[in-house]
């Protein structure tokens, strides 16, 4: 039985992140070292609130903010239920691994220069939690543009070609959300009403006309484009990889998958069922999740750089979650949501491995990891796990996000859905392909001669730069271990709320 | 189609705001200079605003103050919140157009020039 209750959380989470990154960009101003400080501790805060949050919702209740005293549906609602919960306290533990990884690393920020790395990303945090805790349409808009204007300014930390990156990830990136700002006009102007669940009733009440399919696809393409689902992925590999190593840490772990959450809720929670049968919106999304798999994948294969290669990996993992929303089976979309689980933490893994090395030999090629396995033991072990959990070996992670694609997709067959076992293939043919751009990377770090020789010094991270890499990694092989209890106890829940019983 | 018909011939404004979308969403994606892109942007932009602001419109509708002549009937007022939304929107559309500046500042002191094709060149030989 779940219930609601009236709780400051909600509003707390994103006003909480925005309060510190105010203080942060106060305190940096006056000494850079404390900044950082205060953003470990609003994401320790915020962790620790989201995790007590998250039992709450565990045991059957739903955190609802009215803001302002309005109640629904006339005022802006926010809600902490087992999705916004189970992606907002994602968005925090991230973010404190982020804000721990040292920022000379991490922001490749020259130690003279006063800039306010941590109050923004103290902001793209309070713009995710934002969309996270959102349950009012054009709220969720408000905070989509918060976070990408942070986003925006950490990719241009880059370097000149990151400001480039980030100059045209800005020009997608507005259209998308102007795309979704539209389709909300729509859905005003239909129903009178940007709440979520009234627009949502309110939506079935009038069917699948052309005003609410318009509608619908204008939401749709442009949380797409913000999610960087094929072929709207355009700005992605460009982003991603100019931007420094934590900032791309965060962008591929989190940023990109409350974009994927916000889809999911428009989809599956405001769109009503008459509509979405109406027209083959699901299929077209399954279809754009193969082809990003495909396309990322093969990519991946080219590059010889390798963040690039992380980029367009993150591609493909998109696809997967693409795929999951599309199927419209439960067994896909907690598949799709475990995988929200393991990419934040096998890309987060990887950024810091690549932010490491690049600190460690100065160089960004795939070859530059060659002979590290010896000199960097504890960073290359890390990475070798998320490199397993990426290609989905068990007992890692990676292995039953993808068990639970295959199985989603073999049940969307039994309801007639046609072509799915196409789907079911290429999820999980792409483990070979996935496999194909590992492998070199793999043998370079526990294969390969060192070009500085084969008696070159150690030159492990220091403590605070494999950290993060560790928690992650040992996280993934806890997560492989406990994912029967994660899907019982969290994730089949919300697909039973969104899609009803699985079958 | 004939809905779609009635709509449009009902409402002369939309052709404008569907025009100013196209035309917005057109410089955006095939003009080279950096600047002419954002002048695109910025119209695709306004026609959104414009759209909702087309929307709130009832005619012979009151400023939304409540005038105790006309009393608290909804249908005598114009529709404030779209208004309200897009003074929201256009607080948003400055913020991302400061920083698109701000980052064509950064990128015409780096490499001498806003032309897109000329960053794309000079991306390839790095």
């Amino acid at each position: 039985m779940i219930t609601e209750s009236t709780s400051f959380l909600p509003p707390l989470l994103p006003a909480g992140m925005l309060a510190a990154a105010i203080v942060a960009a106060a305190v940096g101003s006056w000494r850079p070292g404390a900044a950082r400080w205060v953003a470990v501790a609003a994401t320790l805060g915020g962790t620790v609130a989201c995790a007590w949050g998250l039992t709450q919702v565990i045991a059957g209740d739903t955190l609802v903010a009215a803001l302002g005293g309005w109640a629904q549906p006339v005022g802006i609602a926010q809600r902490f239920d087992a999705l916004s919960g189970f992606i907002a306290t994602l968005v925090c533990f991230i973010g404190l691994l982020v804000v721990l990884y040292p920022p000379s690393v991490g922001f490749q920020s020259p130690p003279d220069r006063k800039l306010p790395v941590h109050a923004l990303v103290l902001l793209l945090l309070a713009g995710l939690l934002g969309v996270a805790m959102a349950a009012d349409l054009f709220n969720l808009f408000v905070f989509l543009e918060i976070y990408s204007i942070a986003a925006y300014s950490l990719i241009a930390l880059g370097g000149p070609l990151g400001a480039v990156a980030a100059f045209r990830y800005l020009v997608i990136g507005t259209i998308g959300s102007g795309l979704y700002l539209l389709g909300v006009g729509f859905v005003y102007f239909a129903t009178g009403t940007l709440s979520m669940s009234d627009a949502s009733q309110r939506l079935g009440e009038l069917g699948a006309t052309a005003t609410v399919i318009t509608a619908v696809v204008l939401m749709v393409a442009g949380l797409a484009t913000k999610m960087a689902l094929f072929p709207l992925h355009v700005w992605l590999p460009d982003a991603h990889s100019h931007a420094p190593p934590a900032a791309a840490a965060l962008l591929a772990s989190v940023q990109v998958k409350v974009a994927a959450y916000a889809l999911i809720r428009i989809v599956f929670e405001v769109v009503p069922d008459n509509v979405l049968t109406a027209f083959p919106l699901l299929a077209i999304i399954t279809w754009a999740g193969v082809g990003g798999v495909l396309f990322g994948s093969v990519m991946a294969i080219r590059q010889t750089e390798f963040k690039r290669m992380l980029a367009f990996s993150t591609v493909a993992q998109l696809g997967y979650i693409g795929i999951g929303i599309g199927l419209d089976t439960p067994l896909a979309l907690i598949g799709a949501l475990l995988l929200v689980l393991n990419h934040a933490f096998m890309k987060g893994t990887m950024f810091f491995v690549a932010g490491s090395v690049y600190e460690a030999t100065g160089r960004k090629a795939i070859s530059a990891f060659a002979g590290l396995g010896r000199r960097m033991p504890w960073t290359m072990t890390g990475f070798t796990i998320a490199a397993a959990s990426m290609i989905g070996l068990p007992p890692t992670a990676g292995f039953f996000s993808k068990f639970y694609l295959v199985l989603g997709a073999a049940d969307a067959g039994g309801t007639g859905t046609p072509w799915t076992w196409v789907v079911a293939v290429v999820v999980a043919v792409s483990s070979i392909l996935t496999l194909t751009y590992f492998v070199p990377v793999l043998e370079a770090i526990w294969f390969k001669p060192d070009p500085d020789g084969d008696d070159a010094p150690a030159c492990e991270a220091r403590a605070l730069a494999v950290l993060p890499v560790a928690v992650l990694a040992v996280g993934l092989l806890v997560i492989g271990f406990v994912n029967v209890s994660i899907v019982n106890d969290l994730l089949d829940p919300i697909a039973v709320s969104l899609l009803g019983p699985r079958g | 189609m004939s809905s779609v018909i009635d709509v449009v011939s009902g409402r002369y404004a939309w052709l404008i705001i569907v025009a100013l979308l196209g035309l917005g969403l057109w410089a955006t994606l095939t003009e080279r200079h950096l600047i002419k892109k954002l002048v695109g942007l910025s119209i695709f932009q306004t026609a959104i605003f414009l759209f909702y602001i087309e929307g709130s419109v009832r005619t012979g509708g009151e400023v939304p103050v409540i005038d105790p002549e006309l009393g608290s009937n909804p249908e005598a007022y114009v529709n404030p919140l779209p208004h309200v939304l897009m003074l929201t929107g256009l607080v948003v559309a400055v913020a991302v157009l400061g920083v698109a500046l701000a980052l064509a500042v950064v990128i015409h002191r780096s490499f001498g020039t806003l032309d897109d094709e000329e960053l794309s060149a000079e991306k390839r030989q790095s």
